[in-house]
């Protein structure tokens, strides 16, 4: 299973791997368009924590013994074999229970529609997640496990 | 009027249409630029602050921003430039003296320019560097005078091109980490400046040259003994004659400890070195080196090129230095009056050649290795030097750039966006020491190619064979008294 690391010491904290992140997340996938016409930063799925000049971005750590999954009443929420925690969102009913649960509080609630708005999926589809692929300082890679 | 609004010199242009306010540039910006308002959810712009480092315009995920060039403008005058009065406005509001970073930027005759290389044809050969072996392995040291003597101790370097000297302290530590990686990959030198050398970088030790200056940072017995080679600095080509000052607000923990001085005091470096007035007490100096190192290292003398370089030089040979470092006026620093940095010294293209002309008139350019430094821009700036007789040459700015500096001049504000002359948290570690060490060795690399591609179209194929061939070179527009300075032939002339 591929992981994304943080290099704390080399995060700049620019946040561009959330812009990425929601671009990838959108239906359009054109940046501009995204930030301009869709509900933009909702869609990303990995965030900037700051205090003073320590800056790193967290996204999902995809956790062995996910809370996540254990408490979703509908199955929305489930673990491939893999070990990656994905989201259904036909399943979902938006009681955001993961967002209660979530250690890391990497889950973020679409108010409009009551479901759930972004999680990591680890860019499964690319080679290279979005956020390491832009990260222009190399803050961000991947590791395979 | 008592007051002027202070001009701007660039223009920040961004492209509402493409702008996402993502405000990438209002977090990045370290100089306040930009600035976001939530009351009208607008980023604003202060351009009076812009730097023209372009950091923001790299890094603008949609490219909504562009810095443009702005000179404040005066009515049209031939002598009275727009950057003369508004310096001198500057100065009448500050009664200070105006500081600036890097190489000069005045216009003097770029000697490089005027010159040109040579290449095979029919006559003789041209060698193609892809399939034969061309030798770009250069020897820093004393060479003995007889074949059969001793080899005195000797720098091996795989590229004629070393990291100049720049201190922990005037960069960051990353920018030293990623230089000192990519000349210990490479097979080159970096050299520390006058910061000491940090606990860090001691797995590239292989590859330092240590500096011993006038402030005396950071040397001891380690430090001399773990170095590849120790350098006294004299003086540095972008402030002959004057001392260095890096300001108590730098000196955090990890500066003191590397430079051996308490935490927020300024380290001042004295303009000349208080124990050496005079040739004899520079030999005192070097032999107390040699003598530390146990004669095991090779022991080298920088100074800046002035008017007298030559008999200077000659007389640092003389002293026992192994190598020289000649320093032109475009040579950099972190801080310097613009008035020194634009006004004294001479061009490097005419210092190496009157330094390799004299001491071979006096019988002793096999006594020291002679090292060019000071705004070498391209791998052809880098040939023309050797040709010229340089053994070897030191880039320090063309380094930095490949870091990502965009020569903005500001290294004394110790504000640098991109992480390299600064001591700031929020700013240094902008700069991954493993992406600045690949880019730096990615220029070590090309430059060694172009200059091996040179090498072969003028049917060489050993470095060694190009230093000091003067005949390989001719110059173009070039006076009378500066072909015989340069000691080459004007174009067209044949052998």
């Amino acid at each position: 299973m591929k992981k994304i690391v943080a290099k704390e010491e080399y995060c700049m904290g620019c946040r561009l791997c959330e812009v990425y992140c929601a671009t990838k997340n959108s239906k359009s996938k054109d940046i501009i368009k995204t930030f301009k016409s869709e509900a933009g930063k909702l869609l990303s799925a990995i965030f900037v924590e700051e205090k003073e000049h320590i800056t790193f971005a967290i996204q999902c750590r995809h956790c062995e013994d996910a809370p996540c999954v254990y408490s979703c009443l509908t199955g929305a929420m489930y673990k491939t074999d893999k070990g990656v925690v994905l989201h259904n969102k036909e399943k979902c009913v938006g009681c955001w229970m993961c967002i209660m649960v979530c250690p890391f509080g990497v889950i973020k609630p679409d108010l409009n529609i009551k479901k759930i708005a972004s999680k990591c999926d680890l860019c499964l589809d690319k080679e290279v997640p979005a956020c390491v692929e832009n990260c222009p300082n190399e803050a961000l890679v991947i590791i395979n496990k | 009027m008592a007051k002027s609004k202070y001009k701007t010199d660039f223009r920040v242009i961004r492209d509402q249409e493409k702008c996402i306010k993502c405000q990438a540039c209002v977090r990045m910006c370290s100089n306040d630029v930009h600035y976001y308002d939530p009351e009208t959810d607008s980023i604003i712009l202060q351009e009076e602050k812009c730097v023209g480092c372009h950091f923001c315009e790299d890094l603008c995920p949609t490219g909504a921003i562009t810095v443009k060039r702005e000179i404040p403008e005066i009515k049209f005058n031939q002598h009275w430039d727009s950057k003369d009065v508004y310096n001198i406005i500057k100065q009448a509001e500050t009664g200070g003296v105006l500081l600036t970073g890097m190489g000069s930027d005045k216009k003097f005759k770029e000697y490089f320019d005027h010159i040109v290389l040579n290449a095979s044809q029919v006559t003789n050969p041209s060698i193609d560097p892809l399939r034969e072996p061309m030798e770009l392995r250069t020897f820093i040291g004393r060479k003995p005078d007889n074949i059969n003597d001793e080899l005195p101790p000797q720098l091996v370097l795989e590229t004629p091109i070393m990291f100049t000297a720049m201190s922990y302290g005037s960069i960051s530590l990353n920018a030293q980490k990623s230089l000192a990686k990519a000349a210990f990959e490479f097979g080159t030198m970096w050299n520390t400046g006058e910061g000491g050398l940090h606990q860090e970088l001691l797995p590239y030790a292989k590859n330092v040259i240590v500096q011993v200056a006038s402030g005396r940072f950071g040397v001891d017995i380690d430090y001399l003994e773990n170095a590849a080679a120790v350098e006294i600095k004299i003086g540095q080509g972008a402030k002959p004659g004057i001392g260095g000052h890096l300001p108590g607000e730098k000196v955090d923990q990890e500066i003191s400890k590397t430079r051996r001085i308490p935490i927020g005091t300024d380290a001042l470096s004295p303009a000349p070195h208080h124990d050496i007035y005079s040739i004899e007490d520079l030999k005192q100096l070097i032999f107390a080196i040699k003598e530390a190192t146990r004669y095991k290292k090779p022991v080298g003398v920088k100074i800046a090129a002035v008017h007298n370089v030559a008999p200077i030089a000659s007389g640092i040979v003389r002293a026992g230095a192994d190598f020289v470092v000649i320093d032109g006026i475009r040579g950099g620093t972190g801080a310097a009056p613009t008035v020194i940095r634009d006004n004294v010294g001479i061009p490097i293209e005419l210092a190496v050649a009157v330094v390799d002309q004299r001491l071979r008139e006096e019988g002793i350019r096999n006594q020291a290795s002679l090292i060019a430094s000071g705004g070498f821009r391209s791998s052809a700036d880098v040939i023309k030097a050797i040709a010229l007789g340089a053994d070897a040459v030191y880039i320090g700015t063309a380094a930095l750039i490949s870091l990502g500096c965009h020569l903005c001049q500001k290294c004394y504000t110790g504000k640098c966006n991109w992480g390299i002359a600064t001591q700031d948290p929020y700013l240094t570690k902008r700069l991954n020491p493993e992406i600045g060490a690949k880019r730096s060795y990615n220029l070590l690399r090309a430059w060694s190619l172009e200059i091996k591609e040179m090498l072969g179209g003028m049917g060489i194929n050993a470095i060694e064979s190009l230093r000091g061939n003067r005949e390989q070179l001719r110059g173009v527009g070039l006076t009378e008294i500066e072909l015989k300075l340069l000691g080459i032939k004007h174009a067209g002339e044949a052998w």
